[in-house]
């Protein structure tokens, strides 16, 4: 099976650990994964910022890079949920990009039909549902599936985890004193829930909660890593 | 556009607080900060803070609870949402229909364009009674065209008879939330309200007033009785209106309303024109939705309905004020009119992280929360810095969608609202469109965006902890670490 990996802006520029380890778990899964250098980025941030205009290029482009293939995988639920629930205001072409667009978990589980990917990550781990995730395109509880078969990894339940942790892409900067204090909310309660690790499918609200933990002093006992990287991790090339 | 008040009574000066009243559609006070300075206070005062997570926690779980029960509620849903649609559609037939039948049961029917013209009709109203006093049942549109306001200018004082629109009253404050105005105040702030203030409007506090939730009922009770007996007039809002019949519907928890529906000699009635509902059946629906929704009881205590007059049983003059107020212009607009769906139950406002930690008074409105977010700038336009400010007082995590027993998609209208903004170019859009224009002809460049990422990466240990331009993000978060290559150049090194 071939698919296009569409990495997104913020993983290609801040965390290409995430893409990597994206394109190992799919080639460790026998999957075979182009990456069409054409993308950048779907135009989220623009749209939901009342930019519509501006985004219109950003989706022509994003259709393009991504013509052709049958599966679209990405390891963003934010911006497959900008595919999929958006992409229809934007003319039938691309329309017709959604459908065919997967956030990662949704692929593995429901496209290749796999809970255990045989990954290795023996750390305390809870998870936080991004919101797009969660609502837009309705993950449940597939990336718990997915994270409960990683062998070695003791999964805690994060309270009031489907409260939103206060990114909201333009809100951070619009908002800063309430997105911070959801952010701190957000890192208190995986505190409380004595994990080590806080895991997301989304790399913007780790970036948030990341820095909000960089600035309350709790990292490293508390730090935020990428499902994609636990899932990639095995026992033979452990993620360190 | 119709400019609108939407009722910020106690936050300016009494002053303007008048003027705002007389002129009765200033729109958003001029002197009010937009959302995110107003939350900026808020979100550091922890006692509010305190006070609002313990409310809106403990609803939001009893909604939860209450809605679960119902192995319909998403068909319900459904039917909520497509009634409100089919009126909206119609709204002009159903209004006339609702007119003649009011008036065929002996009650007048007055029309109001904007805040100003309902007072006036209010007002005058109230003086051919010869009266100086009346009571109120608690009413969101009362208080969106400062009603009590422009009554007290004209020197005619407006009891609030709800237990926490009491609270409010006395305290001099605003209301901060739409079901339960005085979520921000804790037990014992309440008691120190009733012991200084209550005498100053009626009968007085009892002696040794304690923050016993039963003592403090107590003594809302003696102090309310003594108001509903000597009253004459009575105002009301409506929760729906039934066009068939001309019935007016009141729910409610504590019962005052229904002493103000069934005690004085008039009553009079303002009601925004999307409350109306075609069909008494059409009210199953939304009997069932609402009080799940907002107090989450299965039933509200007291249902009151009332039907133009009767010989001999409740009051003999019916006025009913048909308030637009800025709900036309709303409904011309295909996307924002769903927000005229809202039947007013608060679980958005419950279950809004946003609300939670900045407050209701920040939202500088009297429709605070996420429904406010979007029906405020919709209902007074987006000219003052506040009504700008609020499309943006939202992270999208649509929670509010999830819970809205009408599903009004909020977060579609929020960025709906934010392209109206945008386009408008207010303060900071011409330098975000001028920079999310240059953004975009990178990202259109997939050569440029790879050569500047290449030259961030490679620069990356002379990036200074606080980049500039970056303050909002640094002031409370650090900024992830440049890794040492993008995933773009490890591609080409690795799979290429």
């Amino acid at each position: 099976m071939r698919v296009a990996l569409f990495v997104t802006c913020v993983n290609d520029a801040l965390y290409p650990a995430t893409g990597v380890a994206t394109v190992r778990l799919l080639e460790r899964l026998g999957v075979t994964v182009d990456f069409p250098a054409a993308q950048t980025c779907c135009g989220q941030p623009q749209f939901n910022t009342g930019y519509r205009a501006e985004t219109a290029p950003l989706v022509r482009r994003t259709v393009r890079a991504f013509e052709g293939y049958e599966y679209v995988v990405t390891p963003s639920g934010s911006c497959a949920a900008m595919l999929r629930r958006h992409y229809g205001q934007f003319g039938p072409e691309a329309a017709e990009l959604g459908p065919r667009t997967y956030e990662l978990t949704e692929f593995l589980v429901d496209v290749l039909g796999v809970t255990d990917v045989g990954a290795y990550y023996p750390h305390r781990v809870t998870y936080h549902p991004s919101c797009h995730g969660l609502r837009l395109l309705g993950l449940g509880d597939r990336p718990r599936r997915l994270l409960e078969a990683v062998k070695g990894l003791e999964l805690v339940e994060l309270p009031g985890a489907e409260e939103c942790c206060g990114f909201g892409g333009t809100f951070a900067v619009k908002n800063p004193d309430v997105s911070a204090a959801m952010g701190t909310d957000k890192v208190r309660n995986a505190l409380a829930s004595w994990a080590g690790v806080l895991c997301g499918a989304d790399n913007s609200c780790l970036m948030h909660l990341g820095g909000t933990m960089s600035r309350m002093g709790v990292l490293p006992r508390l730090r935020p890593v990428h499902l994609a990287e636990i899932l990639a991790s095995t026992e033979e090339e452990p993620l360190t | 556009m119709s400019g609108t008040f939407l009722g910020m009574p106690g936050f300016a000066s009494g002053a303007r607080r008048r003027g705002a009243a007389e002129n009765g559609n200033t729109g958003a006070d001029p002197g009010f900060p937009a959302f995110p300075e107003a939350a900026h206070t808020s979100v550091h005062d922890e006692r509010l803070r305190g006070n609002l997570r313990h409310a809106t926690h403990t609803i939001r779980d009893k909604r939860a609870r209450a809605v679960a029960e119902l192995a319909d509620w998403a068909e319900l849903r459904e039917a909520g949402r497509r009634i409100k649609d089919r009126t909206l559609r119609h709204l002009d037939r159903y209004l006339l229909q609702l007119e003649e039948a009011v008036t065929a049961a002996g009650g007048t029917v007055h029309w109001a364009a904007d805040a100003a013209e309902a007072n006036r009709i209010v007002t005058d109203l109230i003086r051919e009674t010869g009266e100086t006093e009346v009571v109120k049942i608690k009413s969101m549109a009362t208080q969106e065209i400062g009603l009590n306001e422009a009554l007290e200018a004209e020197g005619i004082r407006a009891y609030e008879t709800d237990l926490a629109e009491l609270i409010v009253q006395l305290g001099d404050d605003r209301p901060s939330h739409i079901l339960v105005p005085a979520i921000h105040r804790n037990r014992g702030e309440i008691r120190d309200i009733f012991r200084d203030r209550m005498g100053d409007w009626g009968r007085a506090a009892p002696e040794g007033l304690t923050d016993t939730p039963a003592d403090l009922a107590e003594a809302a009770r003696l102090h309310l009785r003594e108001k509903f007996l000597r009253a004459k007039v009575a105002v009301s809002g409506a929760n729906f209106m039934v066009a068939e019949t001309g019935t007016l519907v009141v729910v409610e928890s504590e019962g005052n309303g229904r002493m103000c529906l069934t005690l004085p000699e008039t009553l009079i009635s303002v009601v925004g024109i999307e409350k109306v509902v075609p069909t008494w059946r059409d009210l199953e629906v939304f009997l069932q939705t609402l009080p799940r929704s907002s107090t989450a009881e299965r039933m509200n205590p007291y249902t009151s309905m009332w039907t133009g007059t009767t010989d001999g049983d409740g009051p003999s003059r019916f006025h009913l004020v048909l308030l637009d107020a800025g709900r036309t212009d709303t409904l011309a607009d295909a996307t924002g009119r769903q927000a005229l769906r809202c039947i007013r139950c608060s679980a958005c406002l419950n279950v809004c992280p946003v609300y939670e930690r900045a407050g209701g008074h920040a939202y500088g409105s009297v429709y605070p929360g996420p429904i406010g977010a979007i029906l405020t700038p919709q209902l007074r336009g987006t000219e003052s810095e506040i009504d700008a400010s609020l499309p943006y007082a939202s992270s999208l995590c649509g929670a509010c969608y999830e819970v809205c027993p009408v599903a009004i998609d909020i977060p579609e209208v929020l960025v709906h609202l934010r392209e109206r903004v945008a386009a408008r170019g207010g303060p900071g859009h011409r330098l975000e469109r001028a920079a999310i224009k240059a953004a975009g002809w990178v990202l259109d460049r997939p050569g440029v965006l790879a050569a500047g990422e290449r030259l961030a990466h490679r620069t990356r240990a002379l990036h200074p902890g606080n980049v500039p331009g970056a303050g909002a993000w640094t002031d409370s978060r650090d900024l992830p670490e440049m890794p040492a290559e993008s995933f773009r150049d490890w591609w080409r090194k690795n799979r290429t």
